[in-house]
């Protein structure tokens, strides 16, 4: 097994079975779209119209959940010592984490978001672009929320740092993402304007998380 | 292979913590570093490991792979024994061996060695402080590094878990690697240098193995 | 043999085994009878067979608040007369409890379908069971964050007592809100509204869940008696090891 497969390996079991493992960010997930409805009110044409958007919100917050137990638990154990020893590239070990908690927190989002669309009355077509387009963003999400979590790990009130911190961050993504999921059931504009855009964050997000991660890391050292 | 070090110097939390610290250890020696607590043992090991940046000084590996840093080529065993509690003792020890490239080396035998064999499967949650140091020690010889940095390796350890970490840190020395030790106590090591940290002399501690005290 | 007798875990697993398989035979029985004769019921003039739809939802919305109320009195069993099987019986209903709640939102949710032409509406009764579910998800995930299980047991019966709030609320949501849902027709004050041929196969599906749900129940105990009798040998082998 090469180092980066344990690695993945390593972080996906201690994801599931800890805690509540993929149910708690699920059901973080279902408590945010249930409040969001009773604050909204029950009208099912305006929640048929801003549903995308509940979902697109709750799905970033609930990937947040876990993101400030990324790095930190591994520096409470004396874990992230022994990492920073290793000889896989750092940018490369910090990806693999995000790639981790992609898998174990946000796929299930994504696989969960279409149930709960259901409550917020979507049709066929609106639930098919809410899930492209949360699958395609939510790694965007992680590996955005990769930055935020190494900035904020030896941190003590780090959680609510590292959510200032990469929220705005990730406003794009939330646009472009909303902006998708609902050209998918109206008008005017095409699905694949914002989509694109969408992808090409994602992709981006995918280069600049890890550099700018580790990059933090390293700058933690004393 | 030599480790040497030139007039290094750290600075930690605002203030000195040691300045013009010099030594050299050559494979198959190995070095103990005394002083009171707070004279910067931890700070001297984690500086060699890369996780503290010097301020001043040199830090140099001849003989070493040139395309890996020294702490790419050392094993540090700080005070924490980075050992996750949702894993089993043999899941603990199979990740840092892959994690660290070991190759062919038996998870089993290095479990066996500190005397963990029999509960390989058991979830690490349920170790005393003491089985999970030697769990954290085995991973020193699960993967194989030249350079063994250890911060306080006896602690929580039994007497009879000493005499296997003395076995070790022997046989290590006798394939050629060289070890780095902070301690209180003796670790069981004969020939070893010494490097004191922190006298009552305001003059900066700088100790050559030529002057070193012989210590039996 | 009383409640007290019981609380000995050794002596219930005993119990537990012999009961098992009786229950086991029991439910396939009931079950057999009551899809027979809800087979057999007349179908509704307006909706067709959709109706039969209810032998499902309406019993399974029944146990689920149901195993909620067992909960509760397990939690009073915890924190008040600390009864050694409480907590064993609390954990072990919660996962048979959510399935219950959440068959009754997905029936009712194909049942609505056809019916209001949606999925899902945000009424006061689909609101609340909704909150149930999530009340139960909520404990299972306690139970699985707290390590040591006496200490979850404590934490989870205290959500267990506030959540039971809920119950009335589900259940006279029909009277006090105006809703979508269909009103009680069942457990009135002045007898039942609804015709024998539906009621017999309805109660019959009741009972049958209901037996369905002790013999879940006694399975999961037993299971979590055991899981805690492994625990303990880890520890002990823990400990010998050194």
């Amino acid at each position: 097994m090469t180092p980066l497969g344990a690695l993945l390996l390593r972080d996906m079991r201690i994801a599931v079975r800890v805690g509540g493992g993929a149910l708690m960010g699920v059901l973080f997930f279902l408590v945010v779209v249930t409040l969001t409805t009773f604050a909204v009110g029950p009208d099912l044409v305006l929640l048929k119209r801003i549903g995308p958007a509940i979902l697109w919100l709750g799905a970033l917050l609930a990937s947040l959940l876990a993101l400030d137990r990324l790095f930190a638990s591994d520096h409470e154990d004396g874990s992230l010592d022994l990492i920073l020893t290793g000889r896989a590239p750092l940018e490369l070990v910090v990806a693999t984490k995000g790639v981790a908690h992609w898998l174990t927190t946000a796929l299930p989002l994504v696989l969960a978001a279409p149930l709960l669309g259901l409550l917020l009355n979507l049709d066929a077509p609106a639930e098919a672009g809410l899930m492209l387009t949360l699958l395609v963003g939510t790694p965007a999400l992680t590996f955005i929320g990769l930055i935020g979590a190494a900035i904020a790990v030896t941190l003590r009130r780090g959680g609510l740092l590292l959510a200032i911190i990469v929220l705005p961050l990730t406003v794009p993504v939330l646009i472009f993402g909303v902006a998708a999921a609902n050209a998918a059931v109206s008008g005017p504009m095409p699905f694949g304007i914002p989509f694109t855009v969408e992808c090409a964050l994602t992709l981006a997000s995918l280069v600049v998380g890890p550099f700018a991660a580790a990059a933090a890391l390293r700058l933690e050292k004393e | 292979m030599r480790l040497t070090a030139a007039e290094l110097a750290c600075h930690r939390g605002g203030r000195d913590v040691f300045s013009g610290v010099s030594f050299a250890v050559g494979a198959g020696e190995a070095l103990t570093i005394t002083g009171r607590n707070g004279a910067g043992k931890s700070s001297l090991l984690r500086l060699v490991a890369g996780l503290v940046r010097p301020t001043a000084g040199r830090l140099q590996f001849e003989g070493g792979d040139p395309e890996f840093s020294i702490a790419e080529q050392a094993h540090y065993l700080g005070h924490q024994d980075a050992v996750k509690p949702s894993l089993s003792v043999g899941e603990n020890l199979a990740f840092w061996a892959a994690f660290f490239d070991a190759g062919p080396i038996k998870v089993r035998d290095a479990l066996e060695a500190m005397g963990l064999g029999g509960i390989a499967a058991l979830p690490a949650a349920y170790l005393s402080a003491g089985q999970r140091r030697r769990l954290s020690i085995a991973r020193l010889i699960a993967a194989k590094r030249p350079i063994w940095l250890l911060d306080e390796p006896t602690s929580t350890l039994d007497a009879a878990a000493q005499e296997r970490l003395a076995d070790l840190m022997r046989s290590h020395m006798a394939e050629g690697g060289l070890i780095l030790a902070a301690t209180h106590g003796s670790l069981g090591l004969v020939g070893a240098h010494e490097l004191r940290l922190g006298d009552r002399d305001p003059e900066p501690v700088s100790v050559a193995p030529a002057e070193a005290e012989r210590r039996s | 043999m009383t409640l007290t007798d019981l609380a000995n875990p050794t002596r219930f697993l005993r119990v537990a085994d012999a009961a098992i398989p009786w229950l086991t035979g029991a439910t396939a029985l009931v079950f057999a009878y009551a899809i027979n004769r809800a087979i057999l019921a007349p179908d509704d003039y307006q909706q067709g067979a959709t109706v039969k739809i209810m032998f499902l939802h309406v019993p399974s919305a029944w146990l689920g608040m149901l195993c909620w109320g067992l909960m509760t009195v397990a939690a009073l069993g915890t924190l008040v007369w600390r009864h050694p099987l409480a907590d064993v019986t609390a954990k072990a209903a919660a996962p048979i409890g959510a399935a219950f709640t959440l068959l009754c939102l997905v029936t009712g949710a194909l049942w609505g379908r056809p019916e209001w032409g949606t999925y899902w509406v945000w009424d006061a009764r689909l609101t609340s069971e909704l909150i149930l579910f999530l009340l139960y998800l909520g404990v299972i995930a306690l139970w699985r964050t707290v390590e040591d299980p006496s200490r979850a047991a404590r934490a989870v019966a205290i959500l267990t007592l506030v959540g039971a709030i809920d119950l009335p609320i589900i259940k006279f949501s029909v009277d006090w809100w105006n809703t979508l849902h269909q009103g009680t027709s069942v457990f009135r004050l002045g007898g039942s509204t609804i015709d024998p041929s539906i009621l017999v196969p309805l109660l019959a599906m009741a009972v049958a869940f209901t037996l369905l749900f002790v013999t879940l129940l006694l399975a999961a105990m037993r299971n979590e008696i055991l899981r805690r009798r492994v625990r303990t040998l880890h520890l002990m082998k823990a400990s010998a090891a050194s």
